[in-house]
């Protein structure tokens, strides 16, 4: 059971990775790679490693993710491409 | 044209990635049939948990954090140093002391309001991590990127927030010389850097483990501290007033 469980999540990670490289907004793809560490989160508890889970939760999806919509949120549009 | 020579690399990786996982057995066992005995991690294991024992080498109930910060705590200083130097890094490069980047969003008060309750929890739940470090999962960094993200998110609610840096320059500093100070106690008394002379009482209390919790702690302000900086210098880039 839990075997299908991490690949299943293996192929979600894979496709939100894909997906936030083609996605056409920044902003989408900032939040699908927000989604990729969430789901590696899960597989790393899957795997019983509670320390890198939380060490990921908190600086891979939390901080990370915030810096990130930070940032876009100060970029000035210059241009549509 | 692009994308399919990039997916045909990605494939090749992928073979040879996978027939070296599956072919050769001795390389790579499979995910939990691995031998502890015969590798030098069965040391770490027994020389850190044991009920049966009144007084462990170690005595922190994690036995990750029993190697990360007893056995190989020289590199988690080289790892905080790292951190140290990016954060001094981005704080030259970027012209700090001018103003305060201003959102175009203004913030509303559901934002505002709601940032006041969390910010407390955050801060509370991030100590509460780097103080049980030795306990539970978790430990410096998470709990210092915890601080961090408290201190992000008071810089969304407010717009005329500016933390004081005087202070978390002062907190990182003390923070640094502790650990030194810590480390050349018992590298001058017992002949050996950052070395745990402090009795290690009984499993799963908080005052156990040594110098363990105590390392934790300066670990955990010094992270928080030096990423809150970095934090304010990328937020208060800009020309000088």
């Amino acid at each position: 059971m839990i075997e299908i469980i991490s690949v299943i999540i293996g192929f979600l990670m894979i496709l939100f990775a894909l997906m936030a490289i083609e996605s056409k907004k920044m902003l989408n793809s900032i939040i699908f790679l927000s989604i990729t560490s969430l789901l590696s989160v899960v597989e790393f508890v899957i795997m019983k490693a509670p320390d890198v889970a939380i060490t990921q939760a908190v600086i891979g999806s939390g901080l990370m993710t915030s810096l990130f919509v930070f940032t876009l949120m100060f970029m000035k549009k210059s241009g549509e491409n | 044209m692009k994308k399919f020579i990039s997916a045909l690399l990605t494939f090749a990786i992928a073979f040879f990635v996978f027939s070296l996982l599956f072919e050769s057995q001795n390389l790579f066992p499979k995910y939990g049939e691995k031998d502890l005995n015969s590798t030098v991690s069965r040391r770490y294991v027994d020389k850190s948990v044991d009920e049966n024992r009144p007084y462990p080498e170690t005595g922190s109930a994690n036995i990750v954090t029993s190697i990360v910060v007893n056995y190989r705590s020289f590199d988690t200083l080289g790892e905080i140093t790292v951190l140290f130097v990016s954060a001094l890094g981005v704080s030259l490069l970027l012209n700090i002391g001018g103003e305060r980047l201003k959102f175009r969003i203004k913030p509303n008060f559901i934002l505002r309001a709601g940032v006041r309750i969390i910010t407390g929890i955050i801060l509370i739940v991030g100590i509460y991590i780097f103080i049980h470090g030795h306990l539970t999962p978790g430990g410096g960094f998470p709990g210092g990127a915890m601080i961090a993200s408290s201190i992000l998110l008071m810089y969304l609610s407010d717009d005329n927030f500016k933390e004081k840096m005087n202070t978390f320059n002062i907190l990182e500093g003390t923070s640094g010389i502790l650990i030194i100070v810590l480390g050349l106690i018992g590298l001058f008394v017992f002949n050996s850097f950052l070395y745990n002379f402090l009795p290690s009482g009984k499993i799963g209390e908080l005052f156990s483990a040594g110098l363990t919790p105590i390392l934790y702690v300066l670990i955990g302000l010094k992270v928080g501290s030096e990423l809150s900086n970095i934090i304010g210098d990328f937020l208060s880039e800009g020309e000088k007033a």
